[in-house]
């Protein structure tokens, strides 16, 4: 017999199941069983309707699907006998659920049911509905439900009571037409409807306070009693459990009391006395009595308040909280939870049960009890409880200490009486559990210890010796990293000793130690080693003896393989080797953290456009700040809440927001399209790397600024990539040999607009020249767009003082149109040292008829005072366009732009 | 409502009954299950028989080489829920004789009705193992 066929008998195919050793085997089995099955549907096979459905859902519970059953399951449903029937129902509940659109033709079949002559038949339908009735079905067959809940035979009339409960769930406007009848059932002395009526009645509280107020009225009373006679009730085999009629029943006449006497001062009174009765008379020394009495406990704390109540039931809380059956221990738990709004001075007084359980072996226990001393902690307590905490931190579970560790950080933060208090916790905390602490949290720390300037020193003398320890922990090296290299002096030189303190001798060299053990550690990641480059640059200028030992630390990373970190420590090296006069001012410790700025952040109410720049700042891949780290950014970018806030893209602020150092401070200018991205190119100039003034000798051949820098670059890079530099030396075409290098050192400057290179070259002009200044510019066209010209210009520094907050502005007559795009910065070295340059495109509405013409307007700080230069070019190169003497007044359109930016 | 799902599994790991009282697709089951399977049957004896997972709480006791796993939500009585399983188990044993995994596979359909007798839309209908087991014996009388 082929064991597939839909004559294999149900036993058959799960005995064919079990055989399979493999999933996949499984799997073919299942799909060869569905295929017949799918078939014998098709056929009309109806001696296997049975069958097959007994089949499909055994398929179900292994978690195939079964969908192509559910029209055999009405079609069984529609069948006149009971055990079709039964089977189709079966299926119908197991297969089916109300989203589905088969639901809509199994209504009328439900509503034949409901009204069948045979009781058992609506017993049927009953569970359907009650199963699975959608909003639709229940507004269809509310009222043969309502009938139904006075039928003759008790066991339908329970089923029509939970059948009721889905019904005024789904259409809770249908809840008065059930008041009255779910009122009469708690009267009857079947338990199986008295249990059910209950039910109903207390979800028609909760859906309607009319039906609440008139229960309450009428019916606690008549409740009161019924719980009286459950208690006091004889011996009934049929009910009983452990010697305790219908627990069950109990529980849920306990329930709808609570519900009743919730806010209810006449109501609570009524139930005190069997409440009284039953918290003291159930025997406690089984499951189900214990189920009652916690049941009762809840609904003593939720009522109205009487004390001696009160008292019987936190010492019910203490007995459970002291028994050995670890199920009585974790409901202790929970009910104590819910008892500490009620009265939280008696759940003190378990107080050091709690904590035991907190370090219970098991995880279920922990939890509540973790949670429960975590509403426990208030500012008289804190103290010891934290200890407690962070003492048991140290032998707890690995799994559990995650949650451990965000609760202490949590209560910590929350009730720290003192900073001192606050830091010393938080740094235990890390060094029992660093890589558990969420990056909010020691972001938060940072901020913290940031603003404590007193406790600077002790800090990172604690940070210091703490770190020796606990090499493993990565937040808590990445604290120690941060604060060594803003408060390193401080280590060294005991500064702001504390009497608390023992006295420590730390070397310069020893501090240099501590960051080289964190950078080279096989556990740092990306972030920290970042975050070690950085300290160690800033310690080169707080310890001028070590400085090249620094610098061999940081010429390390130069071939590593993470861009982030080569670029970093490139850029590094070149500040302590070609900076100095600079690298002071770069060094210097940060400004103090805004702590309620960060805390506003933290709480997410920064302001979204903020946030966006914020955000994608961080997309890039920097050193300092992973994506999920915004905080960070946050912590440590300064600029950006006294400067206009840079437009999106701005990568690199980071750097310099990290070194502390505020460069982009010059206003954005309005009117000419232009974003201020001056904060990145300005470090970019400063380390002299891309693009260098160099007059430009060359024929222009690319006619843009990587070409043109390439001359001088090389020598400033030949050290920092020799790679790169060699493959320049072998190039005949400069363009191609700097690229790479471009790439490498310019990888984090600004996404900047491909230029496309024209063929036709022109000759690079100068410009503009002064005593003080001299600006050079380039020209290339788009190809096939011979309107519109590409300029690259380029300042140079002439004096021997640096220009700061530079600015270039530029206006043309109305037949050109002008587009700036953001200089590579506002910062300009003196004698020639570097240059800004700065693209602009010039579309020429009359290209051929009228030639480029434009005047320009320079503005800078020269040892802080204003200086402005301004001129007129209209020497642009003829291939431009013809020559044109139109002349235009070009302060005019000036005045205008100073008007918008007011 | 306060059941939200019945399961049975073997020590395997294997559902050998599963009963929802609100909607889940296979896949969100087939997950459900496995995580709280493999939380459940990892625990030994002297721990609780309550295990909070996602915003469920299991409630779970182990006959033999089954254990039978209740969820809940946050309102139910735990204590309760254990004393409900033991009754389901004795009703299965009033009618099985003895109950063990193979007659709840090979009868899938009757431990179906049993439970239906006794849960409705995750609340308890019925408590009293002979009005849960009449019609059930009716049937087996009348095929």
């Amino acid at each position: 017999m082929n064991p597939f066929s839909s004559e294999t008998r149900l036993r058959d195919m799960i005995r064919a199941i079990r055989a399979c050793k493999t999933a996949a085997e499984e799997r073919a089995v299942v799909r060869k069983e569905c295929a017949t099955i799918r078939a014998s549907v098709s056929d009309n096979d109806n001696d296997y309707k049975h069958r097959n459905l007994a089949k499909l859902m055994f398929i179900h519970m292994l978690g195939y699907p079964t969908h192509f059953g559910q029209m055999e399951c009405l079609k069984l449903i529609a069948a006149p006998g009971f055990p079709d029937k039964r089977i189709g129902y079966l299926g119908l509940m197991l297969l089916l659920d109300e989203r589905q659109e088969v639901l809509m033709l199994v209504t009328n079949s439900l509503k034949q049911d409901l009204n069948h002559s045979n009781q058992y038949i609506v017993g049927l339908a009953l569970c359907a509905l009650g199963n699975i009735s959608s909003a639709e079905m229940a507004r269809d067959l509310a009222p043969e439900v309502e009938r139904l809940l006075l039928f003759r035979d008790p066991n339908i009339r329970k089923k029509a009571a939970l059948c009721s409960i889905r019904i005024i769930k789904k259409v809770p406007d249908l809840a008065e037409n059930f008041v009255n009848s779910a009122a009469a059932l708690l009267k009857e002395k079947h338990h199986g409807v008295l249990l059910t009526g209950v039910q109903l009645c207390t979800d028609l509280c909760k859906v309607s306070t009319e039906a609440l107020e008139y229960i309450r009225k009428r019916c606690t009373e008549g409740l009161v009693k019924v719980l009286k006679d459950v208690v006091n009730s004889p011996y009934v085999p049929e009910y009983d459990v452990s010697g305790i009629a219908d627990p069950f029943l109990h529980i849920r006449l306990l329930r709808l009391l609570r519900v009743l006497g919730h806010g209810d001062a006449d109501a609570s009174d009524c139930m005190n006395d069997i409440l009284a009765q039953v918290a003291s008379k159930t025997e406690s020394n089984k499951n189900a009595g214990n189920a009652i009495l916690y049941e009762c406990v809840e609904t003593i704390m939720s009522i109205e308040d009487n004390s001696g109540l009160r008292v019987l039931a936190i010492n019910i809380l203490g007995r459970f909280l002291s028994n050995r059956d670890n199920n009585i221990r974790y409901v202790a738990l929970n009910m104590l939870m819910r008892a500490i709004t009620v009265d939280s001075q008696a759940v003190q007084r378990h107080r050091a049960t709690i904590l035991e359980c907190v370090k219970d072996s098991d995880a279920s226990i922990r939890k509540r009890a973790l949670e429960l001393v975590y509403l426990l902690v208030n500012e008289n307590n804190v103290k010891i409880l934290t200890k407690d905490l962070i003492d048991y931190l140290e032998i707890s579970d690995q799994e559990f200490k995650e949650d451990l560790t965000a609760k202490i950080c949590s209560i910590v933060e929350k009730f720290s009486p003192e900073k001192i208090w606050y830091i010393d916790q938080m740094l235990q905390v890390l060094s029992e559990a660093g890589n558990y602490v969420k990056d909010e949290v020691w972001h938060a720390l940072i901020v913290v210890i940031s603003n404590a300037s007193n406790f600077h020193g002790y800090t990172v003398r604690l940070l210091y010796r703490a770190v020796q320890k606990s090499v493993d922990q990565e937040v808590l090296v990445r604290v120690a990293v941060w604060c060594i290299g803003e408060y390193g002096d401080m280590l060294v030189n005991s500064v702001g000793m504390l009497d608390i303190e023992e006295p420590i001798t730390v070397t310069e060299s020893d501090t240099v130690d501590v960051i080289e053990t964190a950078i080279k550690h096989h556990t740092s990641d990306l972030t920290t080693r970042a975050m070690c480059l950085i300290a160690l640059l800033k310690l080169s200028c707080r310890f001028p003896s070590c400085s090249e030992r620094i610098q061999d630390i940081i010429v390390q990373n130069k071939g590593s393989l993470v861009l982030e970190l080569q670029q970093r420590s490139i850029e590094f090296n070149s500040i302590i080797q070609k900076h100095q006069n600079i690298r002071s001012a770069l060094c210097e410790r940060m400004p103090v953290l805004d702590e309620s700025a960060y805390s506003v952040r933290r709480a997410g109410s920064l302001p979204a456009a903020a946030l966006s720049s914020q955000d994608s700042a961080v997309a890039l891949p920097n050193g300092v700040a992973k994506p999920s780290a915004t905080p960070l950014v946050d912590l440590l970018d300064l600029s950006s809440d006294d400067a206009p806030v840079p437009a999106p893209s701005q990568g690199n602020d980071f750097l310099h927001d990290l070194l502390g150092v505020d460069l982009s401070s010059g206003p954005s200018q309005a009117g000419t399209n232009q974003t201020q991205k001056s904060g990145t190119d300005a470090l970019l100039d400063l380390l002299s790397i891309g693009t260098t003034p160099a007059p430009s000798s060359f024929p222009a051949l690319e006619g843009l600024s990587l070409g043109q820098g390439t001359d001088t670059s090389v020598s400033a890079l030949a050290g920092l990539a020799s790679t790169s530099t060699t493959m320049h030396a072998t190039q005949p075409s400069p363009s191609v040999g700097i690229s790479p290098m471009v790439d490498l050192l310019n990888g984090f400057g600004p996404p900047e607009q491909i230029w496309e290179v024209n063929d036709a070259a022109y000759p690079s002009i100068v410009a503009f020249e002064s005593n003080n200044l001299k600006m050079t510019c380039n020209f290339s066209k788009q190809p096939g767009n011979l309107q519109s010209t590409l300029l690259e210009a380029n300042f140079i520094n002439k004096s021997s003082d640096v220009y700061t907050d530079f600015i270039f502005q530029a206006a043309v007559p109305k037949f050109l149109q002008l587009h700036l795009d953001p200089a590579s910065s506002n910062t300009l070295p003196a004698s020639g040292d570097g240059s800004i340059t700065q693209k602009l495109r010039v579309t020429n509405s009359q290209h051929g008829k009228k030639s480029l013409v434009m005047r320009i307007r320079i503005a800078y700080k020269l040892n802080n005072k204003d200086v402005l230069e301004q001129g007129q070019i209209s020497n642009f190169p003829h291939e431009c366009g013809p020559e044109s003497t139109t002349f235009f007044n070009g302060d005019a359109v000036f005045a205008q732009m100073e008007e918008k930016q007011t | 409502m306060g059941i939200r799902f019945i399961l049975m599994v073997n020590k395997q790991g294997q559902t050998r009954l599963a009963q929802y009282y609100e909607y889940l697709t296979i896949e969100q089951r087939r997950a459900l299950e496995g995580e709280i399977v493999r939380k459940c049957l990892a625990r030994n004896e002297q721990q609780c028989s309550f295990v909070e997972h996602r915003n469920y709480k299991i409630v779970y006791r182990r006959y033999a080489s089954l254990f039978f796993l209740v969820g809940v939500d946050n309102e139910e009585n735990e204590l309760a829920i254990l004393e409900f399983i033991h009754l389901l188990v004795e009703t299965m044993d009033r009618h099985f004789g003895n109950v063990c995994e193979l007659d709840i596979m090979f009868h899938l359909e009757k431990a179906h009705f049993m439970l239906e007798e006794m849960v409705m839309n995750g609340c308890i209908v019925e408590t009293s193992k002979s009005n849960i087991l009449g019609p059930i014996q009716l049937m087996d009388k009348a095929s």
